[in-house]
């Protein structure tokens, strides 16, 4: 059947995430496919599907402040540390599972609305700035303050449990992870879609405007660096748990960059965008793992050189994603369900 | 129409200067509860300046702006749409990402009550409050006519409709003041005998004051109450449009013909 467009009797009924009856299908169908999924995947798999879905917390939760907010950042892989490091002290005490995943969210939350303070002088390449220099502060914090971080040791952290139930293999991770996921999905399109992602976008695309509607610019852009330092401080609790052992290096500038890669990759601004990109950049070095391994079982020389070139391939691919598809993957999305919609009358 | 009550704005003796450069000197003026009040005056004369001061987004270093009674001095500008003023611009400053609907949403914006936490979870209060609100969007969106460009980007459209949903949005707030700084500017005929429409109709059926900056005197003798002529940043003249517009001093600054004064390029 044709469809050829979507009539809604109530606001309300418009005014949902997934409004139509097909989407709603595609939805289903892909929630119990994640949910058979580590049933019969191989370990390998589940546990990179792991690590997708917790870069997807960290990217979608980066798109809310830079591609929705405006507001640019390349500290975001320090706060997902300090929600990292946070999580893992608070476990190291032995509290539950979910105070200790919010107390590192919460803790993350502060971190990002301190070094969010300069956004209200600050704009673009100057922003930028500020946030590296907050990205090497935390860095130095997570290096040097071994009381509680363990130095450049790192610190081991306990598999998390919830009322005696243990999350201590891949697969259980993977239920836990995909619904951590879920919620911070969820919650940051439900806020785009709210007064406060309203908000954003105003300051984002005209800020001056977005005061004489009465937005108040220190408020929203502190609201814009905590809420998405929140869930970077989640998908860092996520880790902790997940690979049970933190160290510095693994909070780095590169990660940082890396989710500003993902939401270019994937289109700025837009939640399905950067989930695109997170599975993207999370999945381009495995690919290339594999190629290189592929390759390395008949040809070895060729192999030894292919190595080094990951990082270089890498960065091409990058490269020719901004020069290609500069509004990145949910363009190409959005033109494969416009040409399904009309099949076969495409024209 | 009146103009007869006690003053809705009150502009007092404000002076705004640039580095030393004096964009407005000494001006007094104000709007009528209920009137439609013009201020023209050739390019450059300080027009915008002044309703950049009395929407916040200047701060005159002299004088008074009050707003029903109030000081406005003071008052962030995020702060004076609670004290019911709103504004459009001259140079189209739409949220271009988002669509129309939106821009109006965001327009309400200090009437939305519901917090951050109730909108991570879109559900019961936040949910209630926004299909309110889109009632009340909708019925401005039927007012202007732009109900075919509902969900499309702002940045996308044409740039009449624009300067439509600029309308939009400072009326989606509700104000008890609307500031409009040119909304005529760039229109073809048709479109300028629109807007001059809808002004008379917001004011007289929905009971706003406009405060009216216009280059072009033609549309504005035709609707206005009152008119306040600035040159250089001083006041001309101010009155009835009649008045002023047979007042030599007015004639003489818009290219001292009477032609110059409707075409007022
Ligand atoms: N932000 C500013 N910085 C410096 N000068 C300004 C600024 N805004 C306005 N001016 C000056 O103030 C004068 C009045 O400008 P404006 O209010 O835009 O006039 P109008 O709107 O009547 O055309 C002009 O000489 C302009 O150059
Ligand atoms: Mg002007």
């Amino acid at each position: 059947m044709l469809k050829c467009g979507l009539f809604f009797t109530s606001y309300n009924k418009e005014d949902q995430l997934f409004p139509s009856m097909f989407q709603k299908t595609c939805l289903g169908m892909f929630l119990v496919a994640m949910l058979i999924a580590p049933q019969v995947l191989d370990f390998y798999y589940i546990s990179v599907m792991n690590l997708i879905m917790i870069a997807v917390i960290g990217a979608v939760s980066l798109n809310l402040l830079t591609g929705v907010c405006g507001q640019m950042s390349l500290g975001h892989g320090a706060f997902v540390g300090v929600g990292a490091y946070g999580c893992a002290v608070l476990a190291a005490k032995g509290l539950p599972f979910v105070v200790c995943l919010l107390g590192g969210g919460a803790l993350a939350a502060m971190a990002g609305m301190f070094f969010g303070i300069p956004s209200l002088r600050l704009k673009g390449i100057y922003l930028a700035i500020s946030t590296l220099a907050a990205q090497m502060i935390l860095e130095y914090v997570f290096l040097h303050w071994s009381a509680f971080t363990g130095g450049a040791n790192g610190m081991p952290v306990d598999p998390p449990s919830i009322m005696g139930f243990s999350f201590d293999s891949d697969e259980r991770m993977f239920y836990l992870i995909f619904a951590v996921t879920i919620v911070c999905v969820l919650g940051v399109s439900n806020i785009i879609r709210s007064r406060s992602g309203r908000a954003f976008v105003a300051i984002r695309d005209f800020y001056q405007s977005a005061e004489n509607v009465g937005v108040n610019l220190f408020q929203f852009k502190l609201q814009a660096f905590a809420t998405s330092s929140f869930m970077a401080g989640i998908a860092g609790g996520l880790w902790a748990y997940y690979t049970m052992y933190i160290t510095p290096e693994q909070f780095s500038i590169s990660l940082s960059i890396s989710y500003l890669a993902m939401i270019i990759v994937g289109g700025m601004g837009s939640v399905t965008g950067a989930i695109f990109g997170a599975v993207f950049i999370t999945l381009l070095p495995e690919v290339l793992n594999t190629a290189t391994s592929l390759v390395g079982s008949f040809a070895p020389d060729i192999s030894a050189l292919m190595a080094p070139l990951k990082e270089g391939i890498f960065g091409l691919t990058l490269v020719l994603f901004l020069i290609f598809e500069p509004e990145g993957l949910v363009r190409k999305w959005k033109m494969i369900k416009a040409y399904w919609k009309m099949y076969p009358f495409a024209y | 129409m009146n103009g007869n009550s006690a003053p809705l704005l009150n502009v007092d003796n404000i002076t705004l200067t640039f580095k030393g450069v004096a964009a407005l000197s000494r001006v007094s003026c104000h709007v009528p509860k209920g009137s439609i009040t013009s201020l023209i005056g050739p390019n450059g004369a300080g027009k915008t300046s002044m309703l950049n001061c009395i929407s916040g987004r200047y701060t005159p270093s002299k004088g008074s702006i009050t707003m029903a009674g109030q000081e406005m001095l003071g008052t962030p500008a995020s702060k004076r749409t609670k004290f019911g003023m709103a504004r459009t611009f001259q140079n189209i400053a739409l949220f271009k990402g988002l669509s129309v609907l939106d821009n109006l949403m965001v327009g309400r914006h200090s009437r939305i009550n519901y917090g951050l936490l109730a909108s991570l979870f879109y559900f019961g209060k936040a949910r209630k409050e926004e299909s309110a609100h889109r009632a009340r969007v909708e019925e401005i969106i039927d007012f202007l006519g732009l109900s075919p460009y509902r969900h499309q980007a702002a940045g996308h459209l044409p740039y009449g409709v624009q300067k439509k949903v600029e309308l939009g949005r400072a009326l989606a707030a509700e104000p008890e003041l609307l500031l409009l700084d040119e909304p005529m500017a760039g229109m073809n005929l048709e479109e300028t005998e629109d807007m001059a429409r809808y002004i008379l109709d917001i004011n007289e059926e929905w009971g706003i004051s406009v405060f009216l900056v216009e280059h072009d005197m033609g549309v504005v003798m035709d609707i206005s109450d009152h008119v306040v002529v600035l040159d250089f940043g001083r006041i001309l003249a101010s009155g009835t449009p009649e008045a002023v517009q047979s007042n030599p001093k007015v004639i003489s600054a818009y290219l001292g013909d009477e032609d110059g004064l409707y075409q007022g390029r």
